[in-house]
């Protein structure tokens, strides 16, 4: 399981990095199991605010939304999802990333865990 | 797979028939214009591959009449037989809804019968026997909420609340009411966490909706608490009776503190479901609400003399929410159930909930050292276990539930509810005896022990069903609904 350490995470295990790349969680692909659909409920030129619903997601098993992490302009967002949701599984870090924000108060950030404390908070999940 | 069944289209042989119709001893009148196709690509087949074909399909079937079911939160009790007979005789089925209710009296004293009966299962003072499935109550609930609160100028309540053990159609009922949902998480002994309801409680709350006993099969122990929340922000507590079967003739939601209720007549009471026949999922609820129930329902017009019995008919409440169903619901159902509560009676219906706690807890103390069990304490009617063990990884509760059917038993619910990793919900039912609840738990014990000893034979499972495990995730990727498609 990985936590890049330059990433912030959130409590329902979304990652965003200090560029305002936002996707969802090793930890949380590993949970979903096989992603079988992606929709990306905002486009480029929203404005977001934290805790809104940028996506949801569907496994074999489950379905899930997804929040923004932090406040921001919808800058970006990865079409080719939509085609093919099991990037997510195979690069949830990587080619698997969901939307790009333009983050509107950096601040904000703070208030997520970092990759300590996502990997700990992960830990006392499996418990 | 082992077998291959043709699609019924695959078995279609040009010009075949199944019955042919003697020429017409009237005159013939030819459609109007245009109203005739020249195309209609059905089957052409005899009556002898239709029979074969279905009855070699309903082989490949699992169903509670085959073997063991305990499939968590859906009570996949056995439906008694004469449930069936009674549901077919000629003075119930050779009726049509169009036909004034004087000549149906027989009918409706059922309904009406019914309506008495579920309304003091329950301690509620009214009911409506519309709403066709359960999820279909809840909707019907949350309108009458909705209904309740504008009713008396009351608009700025915008929310619900959802415990995170709730159904899962819970916040879809919600949603599609209209209002936003708001998920209250559980604490570490399954019960809702009081200091995240109280956080949440404020003049916006329209209601909260409860399953009790919860998906982990566990009775809210603060539920009166949690009730007296919800009505000091002058909200309303809507209850799933989905889970109503650990509770029968023991205690009754209306006594606890709910507002309104949808019971579900295919699980409690024994009506056959899951492709089994359709649901029925009647509301009930206190007195406040029952204006605002679906309606027609079923009333006493003329009481009874000494010679005649009373007449009934129906009526609507007087702010009925409406017709949420054609006609007046599912029948048949009704006719079903009504039959197995006249056969129970209430010593009959409280064994049938002690019995199933008492499955219930009997499967899970078997299981309890070879499963972990999250919120191992007294269940009532059912319990959820983990799939999954940290010195086996790479077997999950899928795995555990593909296997369990190579012993001749449907898979419990998995993967609900999600407050449990690998969730292995289990409901046995009062129907099992302790036979078939050994014969199960010795399949499961014997799948942990090669969870870790052979895990393979988990991850291929299942090995004796006509059918190998199918690729879920292809079949949701790849949907083809048209056997045309499946050609190309």
């Amino acid at each position: 399981m990985e936590f890049p350490a330059e990433l912030k995470y959130t409590k329902n295990d979304e990652w965003i990095s200090p560029d305002g790349t936002v996707g969802i969680t090793d930890y949380a692909q590993d949970q979903l199991s096989d992603l079988v659909f992606v929709e990306i409920v905002v486009s480029e030129g929203d404005e977001v605010s934290q805790g809104d619903i940028i996506a949801s997601v569907e496994s074999v098993k489950s379905a899930a939304d997804v929040y923004a992490p932090v406040s921001g302009k919808v800058v970006a967002v990865n079409d080719a999802l939509a085609d093919d949701p099991e990037t997510i599984n195979r690069d949830p870090y990587g080619d698997g990333w969901m939307v790009k924000l333009e983050i509107a108060d950096p601040s904000e950030l703070d208030s997520l865990m970092d990759a300590e404390q996502y990997k700990a908070y992960c830990e006392e999940r499996e418990e | 797979m082992k077998v291959r069944e043709p699609l019924i289209s695959e078995l279609s042989s040009p010009g075949r028939r199944g019955v042919r119709f003697p020429e017409p001893d009237v005159p013939t009148t030819p459609l109007p214009k245009g109203l005739a196709r020249a195309d209609l690509p059905l089957p052409e087949v005899s009556e002898v591959d239709v029979v074969r074909h279905y009855t070699r399909l309903s082989h490949f079937n699992h169903a509670v009449d085959i073997n063991f079911y305990p499939l968590g939160s859906c009570t996949m009790k056995y439906n008694p037989k004469i449930n069936e007979a009674l549901a077919r005789l000629p003075g119930f089925t050779e009726i049509h809804p169009f036909q004034p209710p004087e000549t149906v009296q027989g009918a409706l004293r059922l309904m009406y019968e019914l309506q008495e009966a579920l309304k003091k299962i329950t301690g509620f003072a009214a009911c409506s026997l519309q709403p066709a499935a359960g999820a279909h109550g809840e909707l019907t609930g949350v309108h009458m909420i909705w209904a309740y609160h504008h009713d008396r100028g009351d608009t700025a309540r915008t929310k619900i609340l959802v415990p995170d053990s709730a159904h899962g159609t819970n916040p879809a009922s919600s949603a599609m009411s209209g209002f936003k949902v708001v998920e209250i998480p559980s604490d570490d002994r399954g019960n809702i966490d009081l200091e995240a309801l109280k956080a949440e409680c404020d003049e916006t709350v329209a209601g909260l909706m409860l399953t009790n006993p919860n998906t982990l099969g566990l009775f809210e122990e603060h539920l009166l608490e949690v009730v007296e929340l919800v009505h000091s922000v002058g909200g309303l507590v809507y209850g799933d009776g989905a889970n109503l079967n650990a509770l029968l003739g023991i205690a009754r939601p209306g006594d606890l503190g709910f507002d309104v209720m949808h019971l579900n007549l295919h699980k409690t009471f024994s009506t056959p479901h899951g492709g089994g026949g359709p649901g029925s999922g009647p509301v009930v609820c206190a007195p406040h609400m029952a204006d605002y129930l679906p309606g027609p329902i079923v009333v006493e017009t003329e009481p009874a003399t000494d010679e005649m019995p009373p007449m009934y008919g129906f009526e609507f409440p007087k702010k009925s929410i409406g017709r949420v169903k054609s006609f007046y619901g599912h029948f048949g159902v009704m006719v079903k159930a009504f039959a197995y509560i006249a056969m129970l009676g209430e010593y009959g219906l409280r064994q049938v909930a002690e019995d199933a706690v008492l499955n219930a807890n009997y499967l899970r103390v078997r299981l309890q050292d070879a499963y972990r069990i999250p919120y191992n304490r007294i269940c009532k009617h059912e319990f959820v276990a983990e799939g999954r063990w940290k010195d086996a990884p790479g077997v999950r509760a899928l795995d555990i539930a593909k296997r369990i059917m190579d012993f001749g038993f449907h898979p419990p619910t998995n993967y609900f509810p999600l407050i449990v990793h690998e969730a292995l919900m289990i409901e046995p039912t009062e129907t099992e005896s302790k036979e078939t609840l050994d014969a199960f738990a010795d399949a499961m014990l014997q799948i942990a022990e090669e969870a870790h000893t052979n895990p393979e034979i988990l991850r291929t499972a299942p090995h004796n069903t006509p059918f190998g495990r199918v690729d879920e995730v292809k079949a949701a990727k790849e949907l083809i609904l048209k056997w045309q498609d499946a050609q190309s």
